[in-house]
């Protein structure tokens, strides 16, 4: 079941986001499952198909295709001109990407885990988020920065880090997303288009979830410009009445079993799938809050000068008259990601965002 | 998938210098020098001393040329500097003492070859042809890089301390892989090679086999901190032998010597021998920007033993007793240096004021809402404040 609808708001202008969803809300289509990861993988293949500019390089990313096979057999079917391992140095790795973007080309680079891009922090805060702006446009970067991230698959120290907010804080970066199959295809193929560099977050967690979507009708889409651009612009992942659950990589999937809970017990919860959080898209999330009063932004990252900080500052800047209750927030803890045998009690759950929920002031709102 | 193209080049050029790789990749044992310190051509046999290490001398056309642009640099340090004194530029990095460092870098390189300078680095990128007040623009504080680094197949002059070599790296890639013969060079200073991303660069160009030359200006000091607190290295140049690369060290208060090291660098580079270091041993004649005191970490002693070495004295001497500096050239030769002096002056006059629209115009190919937002409220209380004035 595919459920990302693309939104709509005054700013966007398309039509009602309720009735796009209703309309999306298909039953089995008959397609063959894809894994998240097959959608990243066609997606690089596919762009470099098209473009001859498209390298892919990184750490262990050739023959045996990244150690979670996101970048499998391009190596094979694009040579090792277009991808290929580098030595071990993320710094080398985002700062020779920088230089290719330079010199005309469009570098789709790995990072092996979040916590694995921080060596490489100093090429991307001063130099991959600057050099637009510094030159005056002159020296644009097209380059995507790929890293997988967040918790949920039982990992070790280091390599649950969700380090989203570093490079959303850094202006001259975008900051892509996806919690779907589809959006994983469509967002990786925009961000390799974009003339700006952007940073391209993959929820480790989802990469072997599944759903029926016909990549190929995606490819053909997306070159023919047929979908609309995902960039700053949210998702209706789920429509509803009562409350607004915004979230957005690992968290809409928790998000989305936390608003099917509620409507058991009655409640109508909306989900918002952020989907880009730079550019963030203040229209579609503030269209939702406004109608329904109450917000609950939901993200594993420790809260604390956070993107669900800066969400939660936004809707009481933008909504404050519509609102029913204070915006609340579930989101990881203050505290660096605990060992595998403790991250359930760290990471949002269903029971956590239902309590938040619980605690929007319903006796007087409603 | 077995690298062996680093290796086989290797092998191929010390072949053709009839030595071994390790051979080849050891610098000299002592740096190579053409003119001593009172411009004296030493004799062939003494300039560089062993099989592999020979460098032939560079003609007579090319020294002169050479030496205007080392007689304009020096000028365009002594009034960049004489702007900052008299209040009117915020910050100037002199590069007085490396002049003949900074012309080399620039006129070994053919004109689709790429320079990646640092702040010091100002008199190289003019000398590759930025136009001088588009390298001033930063120190002026209009904006961070004044000139289109793609015209001039120049980058931003980098501050933060090599990182830009990672780029020259790129550059020098994409070139590879669309099979041009783009050569590149990578500068930076003695400290900066304590960097990581000095050594990162210095790897990935090798592994890749990448016509990349890293060219330090070793002036002895990092701000304060002397060479010896950086590196106990037995030279900088010695670092590439780490990396499987070639390293020369070379007399950088000597341009004759200067262009002969890179101008065969460049050209090994070019056919695709890998990449290079080379070492250029010079001094900061001034403090390390208008905002150090020099005199906090060093002797005076010590910089005056600098002013017998320099690099514009010797060379005029050299050209001079060569009877290649008639008494038109250098007429011509002043009358170019005065002209960017005076460029300098009248551009650093005008009170030009950048545009406060721009802050937000080029953050990203084209603004986000958010940036609308913040534009619309600048230009808002701009516009309040022009009322009330
Ligand atoms: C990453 C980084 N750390 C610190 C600085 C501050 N800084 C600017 S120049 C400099 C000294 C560099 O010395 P060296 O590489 O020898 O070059 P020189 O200034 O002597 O030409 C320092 C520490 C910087 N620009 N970048
Ligand atoms: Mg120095």
């Amino acid at each position: 079941m595919s459920t990302t609808v693309i939104t709509s708001s005054a700013a966007n202008g398309n039509v009602s986001a309720a009735t796009a969803a209703a309309a999306a809300r298909t039953a089995d289509t008959g397609l063959k499952p894809v894994t998240f990861a097959k959608a990243l993988n066609t997606a690089m293949a596919d762009a470099m198909a098209l473009d001859e500019s498209v390298l892919v390089f990184g750490e262990d990313v050739g023959v045996l295709g990244g150690v979670f096979r996101i970048t499998d057999g391009l190596t094979k079917r694009f040579g090792n001109d277009r991808c290929f391992d580098t030595p071990l140095a993320e710094s080398g790795i985002v700062g020779m990407a920088i230089g290719m973007a330079m010199n005309d080309m469009r570098p789709v680079i790995e990072m092996q885990f979040d916590a694995f891009a921080y060596p490489a922090f100093e090429q991307i805060a001063s130099h991959v988020a600057k050099m637009h702006n510094r030159t005056k446009g002159r020296m644009p970067l097209p380059m995507v920065i790929r890293i997988p991230y967040a918790g949920g698959v039982g990992g070790v120290e280091h390599h649950c880090d969700s380090s989203e907010s570093y490079y959303a804080h850094t202006p001259g970066l975008k900051v892509f997303t996806p919690a779907t199959v589809r959006d994983a295809y469509l967002m990786l193929r925009e961000a390799i288009d974009s003339p700006d560099p952007v940073v391209f977050m993959e929820p480790k967690k989802l990469y072997w979830s599944k759903d029926q979507v016909d990549l190929e009708a995606l490819r053909v889409s997306h070159e023919t410009s047929a979908v609309p651009p995902t960039e700053g612009r949210a998702a209706i992942a789920r429509p509803g009445t009562d409350a607004t659950l915004i979230a957005y990589g690992p968290s809409v999937s928790t998000a989305m079993a936390a608003a099917e809970a509620a409507a058991l017990e009655g409640r109508s919860l909306e989900v918002i799938d952020v989907r880009t959080i730079v550019p963030l898209d203040d229209a579609t999330i503030c269209e939702s809050v406004r109608k329904t009063g109450r917000a609950v932004v939901i993200a594993e990252a420790p809260g604390f000068a956070s993107v669900s900080s800066e969400i939660v500052a936004r809707i009481q800047e933008r909504c404050f008259h519509s609102l029913a209750a204070p915006v609340l927030r579930v989101t990881g803890f203050d505290t660096p990601f605990p060992a595998p045998k403790l991250e359930k009690y760290y990471l949002p759950s269903v029971d956590r965002i239902l309590d938040a929920v619980d605690a929007l002031q319903w006796e007087e709102g409603a | 998938m077995t690298n062996t193209e680093a290796r086989d080049a290797m092998e191929h050029v010390s072949s053709k210098f009839g030595i071994t790789p390790e051979d080849y990749m050891l610098p000299a044992r002592s740096e190579i020098h053409m003119l001593d310190v009172n411009g004296k051509l030493h004799p062939s046999g003494q300039q560089g001393v062993e099989p592999g290490h020979e460098y032939p001398l560079p003609n007579p056309k090319a020294l002169v040329d050479a030496y205007e642009q080392l007689v304009i640099g020096r000028r365009v340090n002594d009034q960049n500097s004489a702007l900052v004194r008299q209040g009117r530029m915020a910050v100037y990095p002199s590069s007085h003492g490396q002049e003949a460092c900074q012309v080399a870098a620039a006129l070994c390189l053919d004109e689709g070859d790429w320079m990646f300078p640092t702040y010091r680095d100002s008199v190289a990128v003019m000398a590759k042809g930025v136009a001088p007040m588009e390298v001033m623009a930063g120190f002026q504080g209009d904006w961070h890089c004044g000139y289109d680094p793609k015209q001039y197949k120049v980058s931003a002059q980098a501050t933060p301390l090599t990182t830009q070599l990672l780029h020259a790296v790129g550059v020098a890639h994409a070139a590879k892989l669309r099979g041009e013969d783009t050569v590149v060079i990578a500068m930076c200073g003695d400290g900066a090679t304590s960097e990581g991303d000095f050594h990162e660069a210095l790897n990935f160009a090798a592994v890749f086999n990448l016509p990349v030359i890293f060219f330090v200006q070793n002036n002895q000091y990092a701000i304060s901190v002397p060479l010896s607190q950086q590196s106990v290295a037995p030279s900088l140049a010695h670092k590439a032998v780490g990396y499987g690369m070639a390293g020369e060290r070379v007399d950088g208060n000597d341009l004759v010597a200067l262009l002969a090291v890179l101008g065969r660098a460049v050209r090994l580079a070019r056919e695709g021998n890998g990449p290079l270091l080379i070492e250029a041993h010079t001094y900061r004649m001034q403090a390390h920007t208008n905002a150090d005191d020099s005199t906090r970490y060093r002797e005076d002693a010590e910089v005056q033993s600098w002013i017998a070495k320099d690099p514009v004295t010797r060379m005029r001497t050299y050209l001079d007793e060569a009877g290649l500096l008639p008494e038109a050239t250098v007429e011509r030769i002043t009358a170019s240096a005065e002209a960017v002096a005076k460029t300098l002056r009248d551009g650093m006059n005008s009170e030009q004021v950048p545009d406060p629209a721009d802050i937000f115009a080029y953050v990203y190919s084209s603004p986000t809402t958010q940036m609308t937002e913040q534009a619309a409220l600048l230009a808002d209380e701009l516009a309040r404040e022009e009322d009330t004035k």
